[in-house]
């Protein structure tokens, strides 16, 4: 994606990743470059959330390496990677049910790199969470629960940030409402590698492009480079994009 | 008066029961491990306290300076050896390491300490007691161990709620991969509520020590009353696990009233009636209940 550049934030080189006796990812090898926002699309079972997880250190890699910002963290658990920068939303957001809002974001400046994002500077991002500060996690909407999975992520000052699905199952104006926040975030300067289906969403919020088919990569470019035909064949495995052209 | 007097005792015995099984309750509601060894870890702190206090000659109290940060040590120690290797096995090893340890101990006790039952020097508060009313008299001991219970599951109370080592324990208890996932360094979180809860259990030994007596094989009987506690107030609350023992206490004591044979016999039945009636324990039922809608799912 930026062959001619400097080297890239991050660079996943050759990935090989195994479930037990199953392969998710077959020599995975992507490159995200600093303040830009990489699309990540495939179909279910592509190994989208693999990826993200064995970028972030939840999921050990058989085989690859993982390079952030000039160092091999390939073997480093999560917590040096988040002092690092690396954070991830995870997919479903695995909020913590009893913990409160607050402590919830609190919790995820443990492994913080900075104290870049405290808590008033994300209620500033998020509002909406700021009234429900006091609440259990478990008793807010969808919307408000993704919200707070994304502040969680930000109190640990990430420079690089995974977004694992974040519209999964809400409503179209909370999605709307959490992009602008994602675009606010992309103005600003951060990284982004963000999962999403919906295809024409990923294309609109993202500057760069990843569709993995089946754990390998079927096309890295940037959005501007390829038409939606051409990450609609990729996505799903077809040789040449639009036969009717 | 008498039944007042059973249930003011009652409440009393109910406060060291609870005081034995706010460790376990900690350990099984973070780390998810069953300790089977914990009432026998509880007797090596009464024979840590015996081997301090006759050194030392003085009343077990003051050896607990010393006591508590040994087993502190001691709990961090197994933790990491033991039962941290073993919760990467399943659900199982955990189990079956802490029976081995139990049966260890048991075995080691006696053959370093000999069966003979053993009391610990209580002091001057051993033998003191204050008089509520005319008809009950309650021993210092007594009191003192209960508000022992009660300071010490407060205090774990207030650790849990208000530091930020509390919020993590808080959230690995809720999620271990997602505590992992938000750079919550698990192993040394959970080396030191093993070690919280082996001192609770030490000091729990030093009060059965120093209220009754105690033999190597103290520990198996320990262990049941502690895990009736725990199950009767909620898996993993701690102010259910109080409110367990004082249930398990008053019971005993009230039914001991009428006859001392039925006495133990009750408060294993009223085990077993609220593990039959609410098996989730008097107070855990919601966050049970919670807990089990919203389990989250694994892959998507």
């Amino acid at each position: 994606m930026n062959p001619a550049g400097p080297e890239p934030l991050l660079q996943v080189t050759g990935l090989d990743v195994f479930y037990g006796d199953f392969q998710a990812l077959f020599g995975v090898s992507v490159s995200v470059s600093a303040g830009r926002v990489t699309a990540l699309v495939g179909a279910n079972g592509a190994g989208k959330t693999t990826l993200l997880r064995t970028i972030a250190g939840a999921q050990g890699a058989a085989s690859g390496s993982v390079r952030y910002a000039g160092a091999d963290l390939t073997a480093a658990p999560p917590h040096q990677r988040i002092s690092r920068g690396i954070v991830l939303v995870p997919e479903g957001r695995r909020l913590f049910p009893s913990l409160t809002v607050e402590e919830n974001i609190q919790v995820g400046a443990a492994a913080a790199a900075s104290a870049d994002w405290p808590l008033d500077r994300i209620y500033g991002v998020f509002p909406m969470i700021a009234k429900r500060r006091g609440q259990r996690a478990s008793t807010l909407s969808g919307g408000e629960q993704q919200a707070v999975a994304i502040a969680r992520a930000l109190a640990a000052a990430p420079s690089l940030l995974l977004l694992d699905e974040i519209s999964l199952g809400l409503a179209p104006r909370i999605v709307a409402e959490l992009y602008q926040t994602l675009a606010e975030l992309r103005s600003a300067g951060a990284t982004l590698v963000i999962v999403e289906q919906d295809l024409r969403r990923a294309m609109e919020a993202s500057d760069d492009l990843v569709c993995l088919l089946e754990g390998r990569v079927a096309l890295a470019a940037p959005v501007s480079a390829v038409t939606r035909d051409e990450v609609v064949a990729a996505y799903f495995g077809q040789r040449s994009p639009g036969a009717a052209t | 008066m008498t039944w007042v007097n059973a249930v003011i005792q009652g409440l009393l015995l109910g406060g060291q029961y609870a005081l034995i099984a706010c460790g376990l309750s900690l350990t099984f509601g973070v780390m998810r491990i069953v300790n089977l060894a914990h009432g026998d870890l509880a007797v090596c702190g009464a024979y840590l306290g015996l081997v301090l206090s006759s050194a030392l000659g003085v009343p077990v109290w003051v050896t607990l300076p010393l006591l508590l940060p040994a087993a502190f040590g001691a709990g961090v120690i197994l933790q990491t050896l033991l039962f941290g290797r073993a919760l990467r096995h399943g659900m199982l090893a955990p189990v079956l390491v802490t029976f081995g340890l139990s049966v260890m101990i048991e075995n080691l006790l006696q053959v370093a300490a000999t069966s003979d039952p053993r009391g610990l020097n209580g002091g001057a508060l051993a033998l003191a007691s204050f008089r509520l009313g005319s008809h009950i008299t309650v021993s210092w001991l007594f009191m003192t161990a209960f508000l022992t219970a009660c300071a010490v599951l407060s205090g774990l109370q207030l650790l849990l709620s208000r530091t930020s080592w509390g919020r993590k324990v808080r959230a690995t208890a809720d999620d271990l991969d997602t505590a992992r996932l938000v750079g919550i360094r698990v192993r040394p979180l959970f080396a030191t509520v093993a070690g919280i809860a082996v001192a609770t259990a030490a000091l729990a030994g030093v009060f059965i020590g120093t209220i009754g007596t105690f033999d190597p094989l103290e520990g198996a009987n320990t262990l049941i009353f502690a895990f009736e506690a725990v199950v009767i107030g909620g898996l993993g609350s701690l102010w259910g696990t109080l409110a367990g023992g004082m249930a398990l206490g008053v019971t005993q004591v009230v039914v001991g009233q009428v006859n001392e044979a039925y006495a133990v016999l009750a408060a294993h039945l009223l085990f077993l009636a609220v593990l039959a009636v609410r098996p989730g324990g008097l107070f855990a039922g919601q966050h049970a209940a919670r807990e089990a809608r919203e389990a989250p799912g694994v892959l998507g």
